[in-house]
């Protein structure tokens, strides 16, 4: 009836229980704090079955915001376990639970946090800066959140009801094949990744045919914004690359649920197939999650230095070299696997390659400050951080593309350095710019500028203080995923100051989390007065009121040159002249939302055996499919007279704050 | 911002009709764009048969386990199926409802043939001892050759959706866009299977 | 039932014609029956016979392509064509690359398996 679920699966540990039970208390918080509100129908119409990105993209980052606190008491868990786990002691944690943990931070990080991250970005920003009213397909782009959604929940799902899997965030085979991993582990990682990774794909078409096809009159492609470039390229990157990843999922789980032997050490399975599969995917995967930042970081620098970004034309084609490129390099983690001199050597050059274009990008960004006016706000410090620390991160990257040099230090702590200057050098620190700088877009008024300060000092003390002791660790011989170690290896002290580095990072997360809080309540005293243009931006997105009508803009712009508001500002281009038509926008509908749900529905019965809670459940994806599917196109109308008043009450609103 | 739905103004609307013009080919573009990541998707199932073909684990080689004659019948069978596919979409294209709903029967009958002697070989391999659990090489060319027929399956549910449609709307802008992105997609099933009889099924033969 | 005109706009854009698909069809038969009688009959060597199927396969791939897909028939900017060709481009990449490494790798690590198994080592 249920499989194998028994009610084993929902006893565990002192402190796996201590985590659910928060988070089922801070579920019924939520709830009861709705309720309270009498908000449940406001929710159903304004949030769950909204085709509108902006609003999509809104509640993407909410959810990367909850599974970043997730993944980061899954990283704080692992340092204190290693700071105190040495000689005789063995920690708080089992070494099966780190090794969970391990898995479970990895996971939420890359595909619930970076992605999402990526994804929310898009949809609330991509549309406004080409002139767009709204993206390709609306509804799809609902699915899309309702799948990553949907992934994201399995996953808290896993915490609560057996346990998640143990062996890293790629579950290499044949660890993860059912001989050697029988349990439901690698099964909620496999259906967690492949639900988010589905709705990730039909993300990737649906924004690649937004920017191919809506960008507004005027708008070539070397005139779109930088950003928007660089979404392209991502999404190109994901199409190609998300596809392998689906096939790769799907064979590990046939081996594991049919009998099958891709991956199987009987049978004539090939497991090194497993890994050049994955990685063939998890190398433009990074990519995908890298280029948008760099898009971030184009468009903060020129407006915190008012002069336009130096090098598009080169900016551009080192998008498109470090697009192609991504597909090449993918052997550099596995150099150790085996391969032949000859190999390794090839791809070891390819990866060095892809300095070069990243190199150009930096050196663009520096000149375009050089005699520029730099404001020195929130967002252009992150840029400083990024400056540094991806800078650096990047350099060991080079080293680590040789392969001699990687043979003493792969899977080691080295690497574990290098790629979180990455991902939190590069990625995080881009995603806080953007955050900080579109924020008052999309609510009106802007967050607290000092508490930015306080977490921008605290993120970069402590990110250097957690990280860089790793890259001696690493050439100290420390290897990753380590639940302990012995004193006469003389780590100890390291691992004391890294898990202090880490409190540090911590401190500065609450300051952001807390300040978040303040500046909602506080939103009186910031509002934003210029109308929708607080940092005097360059770009479509700040010309439209703070918070943006539905239709985005009133009339669809027409564009002449690059950064088209800065040529309108400074008298080059007359402002669009205010004749409203007619608008039609999508209607609502809850059948992303339901699609979402019953795929939970399915991932848990794929988990747990349940089959005919599988077989209902995909049949029932199947007749909402069919029914959207179904469908005659409807809009929601909105009048040109309604479009004026709506433009003179922001008029209205506008002159009434100053 | 609550209104009418304006679905009735259709025919006298030049915003709805721009607006249905682009729907038509953004959908176009969107599903061709789909059909590349099928391609990756088939690649990547390509990719792992070339790498596992010859991992019989001591079990028969292709020689002795595929039928030749019958995947010749297969192709030819697939092959008029995306053509009367095709014919559809121009009996679609003059508006003439009927032609649309035969050539679509057509393709669906064909195209159940194809699935029903593809799944015959299935359960005469399985019954043999050649299940997809006895060698890398039979898990592979299972699920590749299963992947095309599972998408083939799909298309056959989107047939009898699409002749449902036509039964209940007619030929409507909603209906031409989405037997246009149909037709799409039975083409591209048919380009895949080229790529699955040369090197799966005549290959592996030689 | 009365027909939209926006209908009747796109449908006269429409590239494919009777003509089209039936020539698609006859080229794609023969090409079909040709690569199944090179297998059957083996009328050279079996590595030309191999080059030949493949080559075959890719013209009529090409042909279903242009009188089934329509493909090149698009109005500017072509992105279908541009996009199939960079697909196919990275699938060549990912798919030759991967075969590449992994028989590298099957030499190297798997010599009992491989079909050049060998228990020495370069």
């Amino acid at each position: 009836m249920f499989g194998r679920l028994t009610i084993e699966a929902f006893k565990h540990d002192a402190t796996q229980s201590m985590a659910v039970l928060s988070m089922l208390f801070g579920g019924v918080a939520l709830i009861s704090f709705i309720t309270y509100l009498k908000r449940w129908k406001w929710l159903w119409n304004e949030w769950l079955t909204t085709v509108d990105p902006k609003r999509i993209g809104i509640m993407y980052i909410v959810v990367v915001l909850m599974m970043f606190l997730k993944g980061f008491g899954d990283a704080m868990m692992m340092r204190l376990q290693q700071a105190f786990s040495v000689g005789d002691s063995q920690g708080f944690l089992s070494a099966s639970h780190f090794q969970e943990v391990f898995s479970a931070h990895g996971t939420t990080m890359i595909f619930f946090v970076a992605m999402g991250a990526v994804f929310g970005l898009m949809n609330l920003i991509i549309p406004l800066q080409i002139g767009a009213r709204d993206v390709a397909f609306p509804f799809l782009n609902a699915l899309s959140f309702w799948l990553f959604a949907s992934g994201a929940a399995l996953t808290l799902v896993s915490l609560a009801v057996g346990h998640f899997a143990n062996a890293g965030w790629l579950s290499y085979a044949p660890l993860s094949s059912i001989e050697y991993n029988p349990g439901e582990g690698i099964d909620y990682w496999i259906w967690i990744v492949q639900i988010a990774g589905i709705g990730t794909t039909l993300g990737g078409i649906n924004f690649l045919v937004t920017i191919l096809k809506m960008r507004c009159p005027g708008m070539t492609f070397m005139r779109m914004p930088i950003f928007v470039w660089s979404c392209l390229c991502a999404n190109v990157l994901i199409i190609l690359a998300f596809p392998i990843l689906t096939v790769t999922l799907f064979m590990l789980a046939l081996d594991r649920t049919l009998g099958m032997h891709f991956f199987t050490v009987a049978g004539g399975g090939n497991y090194m197939m497993y890994t050049n599969l994955i990685w063939a995917w998890g190398h433009p995967e990074v990519y995908i999650l890298i280029l948008p930042i760099f898009g971030v970081f184009s468009e903060v620098v020129p407006t915190f230095s008012e002069k336009r970004l130096f090098g598009y034309a080169s900016m551009v084609w080192a998008l498109i070299f470090i697009t192609v490129i991504s597909f090449v390099v993918w052997l550099h983690h596995f150099f150790t696997m085996g391969a032949s001199p000859y190999v390794n050597a090839i791809f070891g050059i390819l990866t060095m390659i892809v300095a070069i274009p990243t190199g150009v990008k930096i050196f663009n960004w520096l000149f375009t400050k050089f005699r520029g006016k730099v404001h020195f706000t929130s967002p252009m410090l992150w840029f400083f951080a990024f400056l540094v620390n991806f800078t650096v991160a990047g350099m060991t990257g080079i080293l680590l593309s040789a392969p001699p040099v990687d043979f003493q230090v792969h899977n080691s702590l080295f690497l574990i350095a290098h790629f979180h200057g990455m991902v939190i050098g590069g990625f995080l620190f881009g995603f806080f710019a953007a955050f900080t700088y579109w924020f008052p877009k999309f609510t009106g008024f802007m967050l607290d500028e000092k508490l930015n300060r306080y977490a921008f000092w605290f993120w970069s003390g402590g990110f250097l203080l957690a990280f860089m002791p790793l890259y001696m660790l690493g050439f100290m011989g420390a290897t990753r995923r380590l639940d302990h170690y012995e004193a006469s290896t003389g780590w100890h002290p390291l691992f004391i100051l890294v898990a202090v580095g880490a409190v540090i990072l911590f401190c500065g997360a609450n300051i952001q989390f807390f300040g978040l809080f303040w500046t909602i309540y506080k939103r009186k005293q910031n509002w934003d007065h210029t109308g929708g243009d607080p940092w005097n931006g360059r770009t479509l997105e700040w010309s439209i009121p703070s918070p943006p009508p539905v239709y985005n803009f009133a009339t669809i712009p027409t564009v002449y040159d690059r950064d088209p508001l800065w040529d309108i500002k400074h008298g080059k281009t007359a402002p669009p002249k205010k004749e409203y038509e007619d608008i039609y926008m999508p209607i609502n509908t809850p059948i992303g939302m339901y699609i979402g749900g019953l795929s939970l529905i399915f991932g848990f019965g794929m988990v747990w055996y349940i089959w005919w809670l599988v077989i209902l459940s995909f049949i029932a994806i199947l007749i909402c499919a069919i029914i959207r599917l179904s469908s005659k196109d409807e809009h929601e109308l909105i009048t040109a007279q309604q479009v004026k008043e709506i433009e003179d009450e922001h008029l209205r609103r506008m002159k009434s704050h100053d | 911002m609550t209104n009418t739905h304006a679905i009735n103004d259709h025919y006298r609307n030049h915003q709805l009709d721009a607006l249905h013009e682009e729907t038509f080919s953004k959908t176009v573009f969107g599903f061709w764009l789909y059909l590349m990541t099928d391609c990756l998707l088939f690649g990547t199932l390509f990719c792992t048969f070339a790498v596992l073909h010859a991992q019989t684990f001591g079990g028969p080689p292709p020689k002795e386990i595929f039928s030749l004659p019958l995947v010749f019948l297969e192709t030819m069978i697939l092959l008029v199926s995306s053509v009367t596919s095709g014919f559809a979409i121009l009996a679609c294209v003059k508006n003439k409802q009927p032609q649309v709903t035969f050539w679509l029967l057509i393709t669906f009958v064909l195209g159940l043939l194809f699935l029903a002697i593809e799944i015959t070989e299935f359960k005469d391999l399985i019954q043999e001892g050649n299940s997809f659990q006895r060698s890398a090489f039979l898990s592979s060319y299972f699920t590749l050759v299963g992947t095309h027929g599972l998408h083939i399956f799909f298309g056959l549910l989107w047939l009898v959706v699409m002749i449902a449609q036509l039964y209940k709307f007619g030929i409507t802008i909603e209906t031409f866009r989405r037997l246009v992105i149909f037709s799409m997609f039975w083409h591209f099933l048919d380009l895949v299977w080229i790529f699955i009889f040369t090197f799966v099924y005549l290959l592996g033969v030689i | 039932m009365t027909i939209e005109p926006i209908l009747l706009k796109i449908q006269k854009e429409w590239h494919g014609t009777y003509k089209s698909y039936l020539i698609g069809f006859f080229v794609s038969f023969f090409l079909t029956s040709l690569s199944f009688f090179l297998v059957i009959a083996k009328p050279f060597s079996n590595i030309w016979i191999i080059y030949s199927v493949i080559i075959l396969a890719i013209l009529q791939a090409i042909v279903q392509l242009i009188f089934f897909l329509h493909i090149g028939q698009e109005s500017k900017p072509r992105f279908k064509t541009y996009f199939l060709i960079f697909s196919i481009f990275i699938l060549f990449i990912f798919v030759v690359g991967s075969i590449w490494v992994m028989n590298d790798l099957e030499f190297r690590m798997m010599p009992e398996m491989s079909t050049r198994g060998s228990h020495t080592h370069d």
